[in-house]
């Protein structure tokens, strides 16, 4: 009998009878200083394999409020291909398959990281009016209890840049942190966790 | 019949895309990154507020992987090298679920851990416990399609970590976890019942919400022991859900 009644409940809750129960989300804590042992992927650095026409690499030394190097940090990155498409069901424009999007690089004994990729198209923001070039950004590190967030703008999209609603909310003295240079075979961005030129990070 | 089909109930963006938007954590529930009683943070916790994000399609997407990135031997972290893992054997199973009860299946799911005596396989561990060749602590699964993964493994030990006088970490499986979209990206420490390091550990601890904290802890499933041969924890992982009404933009 228990069982029918159990059935009855479960059955008005997939009706949407009752307002759904939330669940509470699981807390995050530290990746620890062994994130070696498990995260970093042979290919994971490599969005786009070596030799790809119009591959960048994305440079950068992670530093902390001493501006020493963090030496055992992971970065990730996610972004747009060059049409500025996603390959995943939710982009309502239609998935492009082909472009992983994701990269993910350890930090080394100098605090860098390098990342492989092609540079992302615009991507349509929020008021449907174009993002400037993006790529988003988490930072994982022992003595981090969550990730970080930020974006990799570049520094020859000024004109796209300066139309951007996200950078347009940014302290315009800050926004600096959050530009890619020029920088041989790509670009240079370094992320700074704390302290003076501190990178701007987003709750997203 | 499945209820993971996703209609599209999100923003409607001024170029009419039509994008899910996800809740935002109830405070408390993650670790504030400035924890005094963690030492490491203390260099390397922003100083600055975080800035708030639109959630644009470049977050409400996310990296889809996991096709040929892992094999069914990759679950079970108890065979390496050609030999078996010293330790308690046992089973981790669960389920990956956004706040909305919805399965997030087909996900990769990442862990590692320490071997049976606390030590890592990593050149920086040399917490004096022997190093276990068949033990590198690394696994690594999909959810099927109802959202579960099930990994075996050896049941991980305690170890000093120098954060303070005798200060030494409760036995834990560290997750990482991707959801469908970059919102939902977690890397997370599973715990084991009652351990007796729990009110001595500031990482733990640092999660202000005391019932969140508790998520964290895994639950002895008997049903899921092996007879003869594994005992059974079960550990569900709960992803940020989706806002379930449209909203307007500001």
């Amino acid at each position: 009998m228990t069982e029918e009644i159990d059935i009855l409940a479960g059955d008005e809750i997939l009706a949407g009878a009752v307002v759904p129960q939330q669940l509470g989300v699981t807390p995050s804590q530290t990746v620890g200083p062994y994130l070696a042992v498990g995260l970093p992927w042979p290919d994971g650095p490599f969005v786009v394999a070596e030799g790809t026409p119009g591959a960048i690499w994305l440079r950068g030394r992670v530093t902390d409020g001493n501006g020493d190097s963090v030496i055992d940090g992971l970065v990730e990155t996610w972004q747009a291909d060059p049409d500025g498409r996603f390959d995943h069901p939710d982009d309502p424009r239609g998935a492009v398959s082909g472009f992983r999007g994701f990269g993910r690089c350890p930090t080394d004994d100098a605090g860098e990281y390098a990342i492989l990729t092609r540079k992302p198209g615009p991507v349509p923001g929020p008021d449907g009016a174009p993002q400037a070039p993006h790529v988003d950004v988490s930072v994982l590190a022992r003595g981090l209890l969550h990730r970080v967030v930020t974006r990799i703008y570049f520094a020859d999209e000024a004109a796209a840049n300066a139309a951007d609603p996200v950078l347009n909310d940014v302290p315009e003295q800050r926004r600096a942190t959050l530009i890619a240079t020029p920088d041989g075979d790509g670009y240079r961005f370094d992320i700074r966790l704390r302290g003076d030129g501190e990178t701007v990070f987003f709750d997203v | 019949m499945t209820q993971t089909s996703d209609a599209p109930t999100g923003d409607v963006t001024g170029g009419g895309l039509v994008l899910p938007r996800y809740r935002r954590d109830e405070p408390g529930t993650h670790p504030p990154l400035l924890s005094p009683g963690y030492g490491s943070t203390a260099l390397r916790a922003p100083q600055q507020q975080p800035l708030l994000l639109p959630q644009t399609l470049t977050e409400i997407t996310g990296p889809v992987l996991g096709e040929g990135r892992v094999t069914a031997a990759d679950a079970d972290l108890t065979q390496y090298s050609g030999g078996t893992a010293q330790g308690q054997r046992i089973v981790v199973h669960g389920r990956v679920l956004d706040s909305d009860g919805r399965p997030v299946p087909n996900t990769l799911v990442e862990v590692w851990q320490a071997n049976a005596g606390g030590r890592y396989l990593h050149k920086w561990d040399q917490h004096d416990i022997p190093l276990d060749p068949h033990f590198s602590g690394v696994g690594r699964t999909m959810t099927d399609s109802l959202g579960r993964y099930r990994f075996v493994t050896i049941k991980p030990g305690a170890y000093p970590w120098r954060n303070h006088f005798n200060a030494w970490r409760p036995a834990h499986i560290h997750f990482s976890l991707f959801g469908r979209a970059f919102t939902q990206r977690l890397v997370t420490q599973m715990y084991f019942p009652d351990d007796p390091l729990f009110p001595y550990d500031p990482i733990f601890n640092s999660i202000p919400d005391a019932a969140a904290r508790q998520r964290l802890i895994a639950r002895f499933d008997l049903e899921n022991t092996v007879e003869e041969w594994a005992l059974g924890f079960e550990f569900d992982i709960v992803l940020r859900g989706r806002e379930a009404t449209p909203m307007e933009e500001s």
